[in-house]
């Protein structure tokens, strides 16, 4: 089997299923109706980009392998995703910068897959991309509104941003598996991607009267595997019905 | 943010071209902007639509429903004003 891809694969996948687990917490819960209905969706189409992943995955580990057992299956030092979609929904204004943050990288992370070696991962960025630049529409949106709004939506977006950005330089960071899959023209080219998230981060903040903090970045490694805390508390929920109902279909 | 002081906006969606736009529904947002991305989570995740406009509930002004009798019931007797003594061929559509 090809491993890098497969982990490659894991990457691209991990990070949209753990942050779209955390949109899903949100459902019944969102502000609004109109707003609980927009953050579902975002989370069903971050669910959609998963699942066609895990199915190219599935196929390249063989072995029996499945989208639900890569899913729901492995142990939390084999996920791949970013110590920054782990960060908790505290607040609307969390849900939004953390959001924003992660579209700022994903949409320009899509412009390059789109272009990728692998026809298969190239068909799945192409497909992702319509999602994901509204995704990138809606959170600025909203980040330009809370942060430009009342004095507490300022406060909070600003605090939301002092807790969230520091995690941002994970993402950025290439991992051996992206220098390779990069080098394969598999992968997407991070610097490229950094240059361009980190401009649409400094219009949006510009528009919304927020401050980029002056916060050194975080050096942690959920990318290799390592995760915050709450990663157990994720996995426990997200796992339960595949733990406890080993092979269960829906 | 204080949620009840959202406007209610009326949401108009044109379910493919070369029809209307027919009214589908309200909701609540801040501004007009909003009002299309609200609308089209609300209203066109289920791929119901091309187009939608929206429209500040406050800005329609509508019959009064006392005044009824002399504003409809007098086209009621009136049925030579319906085009339907008229044949029209099958392919005419939306008519």
């Amino acid at each position: 089997m090809d491993q890098s891809r497969y982990e490659y694969l894991l990457l691209l996948g991990d990070n949209s299923m753990i942050l779209g687990h955390r949109l899903s917490e949100l459902c019944g819960h969102g502000p609004s109706l109109e707003t609980d209905i927009a953050l579902t969706n975002i989370s069903l189409d971050l669910f959609g980009q998963v699942r066609s992943y895990f199915q190219y995955a599935a196929e390249l580990k063989g072995d029996a392998a499945t989208e639900d057992s890569i899913a729901f299956t492995r142990f939390d030092r084999d996920y791949r995703n970013a110590i920054l979609v782990e960060q908790p929904n505290e607040d609307f204004a969390h849900v939004i910068v953390r959001q924003f943050l992660f579209d700022s990288f994903h949409l320009p992370l899509l412009e390059q897959l789109v272009n990728s070696r692998d026809e298969t991962i190239a068909a799945i960025a192409a497909k992702s991309i319509k999602e994901s630049r509204y995704h990138l529409r809606f959170s600025s949106e909203w980040v330009k509104r809370l942060g430009d709004g009342t004095e507490e939506s300022h406060q909070r977006t600003q605090a939301a941003l002092d807790h969230l950005y520091p995690y941002l330089h994970e993402v950025y960071n290439e991992s051996p598996i992206e220098k390779e899959m990069k080098k394969a023209g598999i992968g997407a080219d991070l610097a490229t991607v950094e240059a361009i998230s980190r401009n649409t981060i400094e219009d949006v903040l510009t528009e919304s009267t927020l401050m980029l903090p002056k916060i050194e970045p975080r050096m942690v490694r959920g990318k290799q595997g390592i995760h915050s805390e709450h990663m157990g508390f994720i996995l426990s929920d997200l796992q339960y019905m595949q733990r406890a109902y080993p092979n269960m279909q829906w | 943010m204080n949620k009840k002081e959202w406007p209610l906006w009326e949401v108009f969606v044109r379910s493919k071209n070369g029809l209307e736009h027919r009214h589908f529904g309200s909701l609540h947002a801040a501004d007009a902007d909003m009002a299309i991305e609200n609308a089209r989570d609300v209203y066109t995740r289920r791929s119901e639509g091309v187009s939608i406009w929206v429209v500040q509930s406050s800005d329609i002004t509508a019959s009064n429903p006392e005044e009824s009798g002399e504003l409809f019931e007098p086209a009621k007797d009136k049925v030579y004003r319906h085009p339907t003594f008229y044949e029209l061929p099958d392919e005419l559509k939306h008519m």
